[in-house]
C-alpha cells in the first residue's frame, strides 16, 4: 500500500464529503451469524469532532470529479480544486480496517459524478458488494445513490446496502433550478418512488419467507441545505413532511448551508451558518415525528418561521395557551408530551409513577422534568400553582430571563467581581 | 444504627439482605471491604456471604420483581459505585415489604435512585461500546485499553463477542487490572503482565506493520471531517470527556 498516496485521497475525499450530514448508522439490524466481521444494531458514536457532531461512519466521497456544476458543491465542475479517486479496493481496506479497530460503524459512500449516473453508481454498488460478499462484513453501509441511476442499479444497491438516500439539495424544486442547473427533481424522485416500491414489497416478501434477502433495511433518507436559498421553514417542513408521507422516508437532515464558494448566487462567503435555525428544523422534524405534533401546528401562513429564541414545543405552547394547564395526574401520554419541558421518556414515566401515587413537583422533578419551564403549564399534587394569571408572552419572559441567567452564571464568571 | 460489612459481591449483599430481616434490623448502613472491629466504635456486623440465604433473597425478589429488574440491581451492585449499595438494599426492602410491584414506582426515592444508577452504569458502557480503540498486534490479536469508572467489563463480552468474532481480540481494564480475552472460540479472563510490554525495545516490535499507517489514516480522517466554521468546544467535550482522550487514537 502506498500510504502517503491514500492519506492524500483520504484527505481531499473526506474533506470533500463533511458537509453532507447524513451521518447516522442505525434503524437496521444485521447480525453476526456466520462468524464474520462486524453487526449492526442501535448505531454506535464513536467520537466526536469539534463542532461537536458525531462520528460514526466513515463518511468518504469515492471521487470529487464532477460533471456537473451545482453552485453550493465544493466539487462542482468549474471549481479549481485537487481532484482524486479512490479504487474500489482501497475503499474496502480502509472500511474493514477501520471497522477492526472499532474507530467506525461502517461506511457512508457518496460521490461526484464521474462519466455519467449509472458508471458511477456501478462502482459504489461494487464497493459494498465486495464487502457483504467477499468480506463477510456485517457493518452498517449507506450509499448515496447518484441522480439519474438506473432502477436495475438500484435494485442491486438495496441487497448490499442498509441505507439510501437521494439527496433533494434544495427544498423546493425553484431553488434547485437556481443552483443546481444540471439537475432535475424528476431524476431524484424516479429513484426514491423505485426504492419505496421496492422497500414495501421486499418487506412483504420478508414476511413470507424468512431467507428472503434484506433490502434497504434501514430504509431510505434524504438531505436538504437550509439558507443557500430564501425559503421559509414552513416551505421547507411542508417538503419534509410531503416526503416523509409520501416515500417512506425515515430521515430528512437539514443542512446549514457553509459558505465555501464565491458565487453571486450564493450567500456571501462571510455569511455565518444558520446553526440555530439548523437545530430548530431537527427540533421541529422531531415533534413531527414523535411527539404528534401536525406540521400545520409548526408552522403555517400566520407563523411561517420557527422562532430563534425559543424551541418550537415552547413556540407551539404560548401560542396554544388554552390548552392549558393540563394535569400530569390524569392527562393522557399525548397531551402531557405537549408539556414544554416534558419529553418522551418522562412523560411515559409520569404515567408508570401515578399508577402508585399521584406526583408532585419534587416527584416530577426527579423523574427528570424540566420544572423550570413545565411549571407554567401543568398542575399536579400541590397546591402551588405556578402560573397564575401569566399571558404566553410572559412566560416566554421569564423562561428566557431564567435560562439567561444561568447561562451568564457558567460562563461569565467577570461578572461576580460585582 | 448498624453498620453491615460485607464481601462487595451481590451474593454478599443478598446474605446481608437477609441478615437484616432474620434480625430485624431497621436502621443500616452497608459498606464493603474488609471486617476491622477495633476501628469502628458503632455497633458493626460481618456478613458472612452464605449461598443458601443469598439464594431465598433471590428467589423472593424473584416473585416480587420482573426479570429484567433483578438483573439491574445485579448490574448497580457490579458496577461498584462507591456508597451506592444502600440505595440497592433500600430497593429490596421497599420491593418486600410492599403488597405490589413497585419497579415503576418512580416517585419513591430507591426507585428512582436505582434507575439513576443504571443510566450512569449503561452510559459507561455504552462509551465503552464506543471508545475502545483496539490496535492490532503482531500476532494478529487486536489490543484495547480501557479506563472506565465503573467496572463494566463484564458488562461488554457480549457486544464485542458479537461484533469481532473473526478477530481475536483483548480489552484491558488498566485501573482494575484484568481484561477480556477473545480467542476466536470464547471469552475469558485474564491479566496481564506488563513490565515486558513497557520496555521501549519491545513497544515498537508487538503492533503488527500496518498498525501505524492505519493510526495515521484515522487522525487524518478526523482532521479532515472537522468544519472550523462550525467549532464548539462545550459540545465537544460533553460528547468526549478529557478523561476518555488518553486512549483515544484521533485525540493522541
Ligand atoms: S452532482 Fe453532486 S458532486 Fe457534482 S457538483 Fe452537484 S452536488 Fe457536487
Amino acid at each position: 500500500m502506498d500510504a502517503e498516496r491514500i492519506t492524500e485521497k483520504l484527505n481531499i475525499l473526506a474533506d470533500a464529503a463533511k458537509y453532507d450530514v447524513s451521518c447516522a448508522s442505525s434503524g437496521s439490524k444485521r447480525k453476526n451469524e456466520n462468524k464474520g466481521l462486524g453487526n449492526t444494531s442501535n448505531g454506535i458514536c464513536h467520537s466526536y469532532t469539534e463542532d461537536g457532531r458525531c462520528v460514526s461512519l466513515l463518511k468518504i466521497l469515492l471521487t470529487n470529479h464532477c460533471i456537473f456544476d451545482c453552485a453550493y458543491c465544493v466539487s462542482r465542475k468549474n471549481n479549481d480544486i485537487k481532484r482524486a479517486a479512490f479504487t474500489v479496493q482501497e475503499v474496502v481496506d480502509l472500511t474493514i480496517n477501520f471497522y477492526r479497530r472499532n474507530y467506525i460503524e461502517g461506511l457512508f459512500l457518496s460521490s461526484g459524478i464521474f462519466k455519467d449516473a449509472d458508471y458511477t453508481m456501478e462502482r459504489l454498488v461494487k464497493i459494498a458488494k465486495k464487502l457483504r460478499t467477499e468480506h463477510n462484513f456485517n457493518g452498517y453501509i449507506h450509499l448515496k445513490s447518484i441522480p439519474g441511476a438506473s432502477d436495475e442499479l438500484m435494485r442491486e444497491a438495496g441487497l448490499y446496502a442498509d441505507r439510501l438516500s437521494v439527496n433533494l439539495e434544495m427544498p423546493t424544486e425553484a431553488g434547485l433550478k437556481l443552483l443546481a442547473p444540471d439537475k432535475n427533481r424528476q431524476d431524484m424522485i424516479s429513484p426514491m418512488s423505485f426504492l419505496k416500491k421496492e422497500i414495501i414489497q421486499r418487506t412483504e416478501e420478508k414476511k413470507l419467507f424468512k431467507n428472503a434477502p434484506m433490502f434497504a433495511p434501514a430504509g431510505q433518507s434524504t438531505q436538504v441545505i437550509i439558507g443557500a436559498t430564501p425559503e421559509s421553514d414552513q416551505q421547507v417542513l411542508q417538503s419534509a413532511n410531503y416526503f416523509y408521507k409520501n416515500f417512506n422516508l425515515k430521515r430528512v437532515y437539514y443542512s446549514g448551508y457553509v459558505p465555501v464558494l464565491i458565487d453571486k448566487r450564493l450567500p456571501a462567503l462571510n455569511t455565518a451558518v444558520p446553526m440555530v435555525r439548523e437545530n430548530r428544523l431537527y427540533q421541529a422534524d422531531w415533534l413531527m415525528r414523535f411527539y404528534g405534533f401536525h406540521v400545520n401546528e409548526i408552522v403555517n401562513q400566520q407563523q411561517p418561521l420557527l422562532d430563534l429564541d425559543i424551541d418550537p414545543k415552547l413556540g407551539w405552547a404560548i401560542r396554544n395557551m388554552q390548552v392549558f394547564p393540563i394535569d400530569v395526574n390524569k392527562a393522557d401520554l399525548q397531551l402531557i408530551l405537549r408539556v414544554p419541558g416534558i419529553g418522551l421518556l418522562s412523560a411515559q414515566k409520569i404515567i408508570s409513577a401515578r399508577k402508585f401515587a399521584q406526583l408532585s413537583w419534587e416527584q416530577l422533578k426527579k423523574i427528570g422534568v424540566a420544572i423550570n419551564r413545565a411549571r407554567y403549564f401543568i398542575i399536579c399534587k400541590s397546591n402551588e400553582f405556578e402560573r397564575r394569571d401569566l399571558t404566553g408572552n410572559n412566560i416566554k419572559q421569564f423562561i428566557l430571563a431564567e435560562s439567561k441567567s444561568k447561562y451568564i452564571k457558567n460562563t461569565q464568571t467577570q461578572l461576580n467581581l460585582f | 444504627m448498624y453498620t453491615l460489612v460485607y464481601d462487595g459481591t451481590f451474593e454478599g449483599l443478598l446474605t446481608a439482605v437477609f441478615e437484616i430481616y432474620e434480625r430485624k434490623l431497621f436502621h443500616v448502613k452497608l459498606i464493603k471491604g474488609e471486617w476491622r472491629a477495633s476501628a469502628l466504635f458503632e455497633e458493626v456486623l460481618q456478613i458472612i456471604t452464605d449461598e443458601n440465604r443469598a439464594n431465598r433473597v433471590l428467589r423472593g425478589l424473584r416473585k416480587r420483581l420482573s426479570a429484567a429488574c433483578v438483573q439491574r440491581l445485579y448490574i448497580a451492585q457490579m458496577a461498584e459505585m462507591e456508597n451506592e449499595e444502600n440505595a440497592i438494599v433500600g430497593f429490596i426492602r421497599y420491593a418486600f415489604d410492599a403488597d405490589r410491584n413497585i419497579e415503576e414506582d418512580y416517585g419513591n426515592k430507591y426507585v428512582m435512585r436505582i434507575s439513576e444508577i443504571i443510566k450512569m452504569v449503561r452510559r459507561e458502557k455504552h462509551r465503552m461500546e464506543a471508545f475502545v480503540r483496539f490496535q492490532k498486534l503482531k500476532d494478529e490479536t487486536f489490543y484495547a485499553a480501557i479506563e472506565p469508572d465503573f467496572n463494566v467489563l463484564p458488562l461488554l463480552i457480549r457486544h464485542f463477542k458479537d461484533r469481532y468474532a473473526d478477530q481475536k481480540w483483548i480489552i484491558y481494564d488498566i485501573k482494575r487490572g484484568y481484561g477480556l480475552y477473545y480467542n476466536l472460540h470464547d471469552t475469558q479472563y485474564i491479566s496481564l503482565d506488563f513490565s515486558e510490554v513497557n520496555n521501549p525495545a519491545n513497544t515498537i516490535t508487538v503492533f503488527s506493520d500496518d498498525e501505524s499507517i492505519y493510526q495515521h489514516l484515522w487522525k487524518n480522517y478526523f482532521a479532515s471531517v472537522n468544519i472550523i466554521s462550525r467549532k464548539n468546544t462545550r459540545l465537544h467535550l460533553r460528547h468526549v470527556p478529557r478523561r476518555y482522550w488518553k486512549h483515544l487514537t484521533e485525540k493522541i
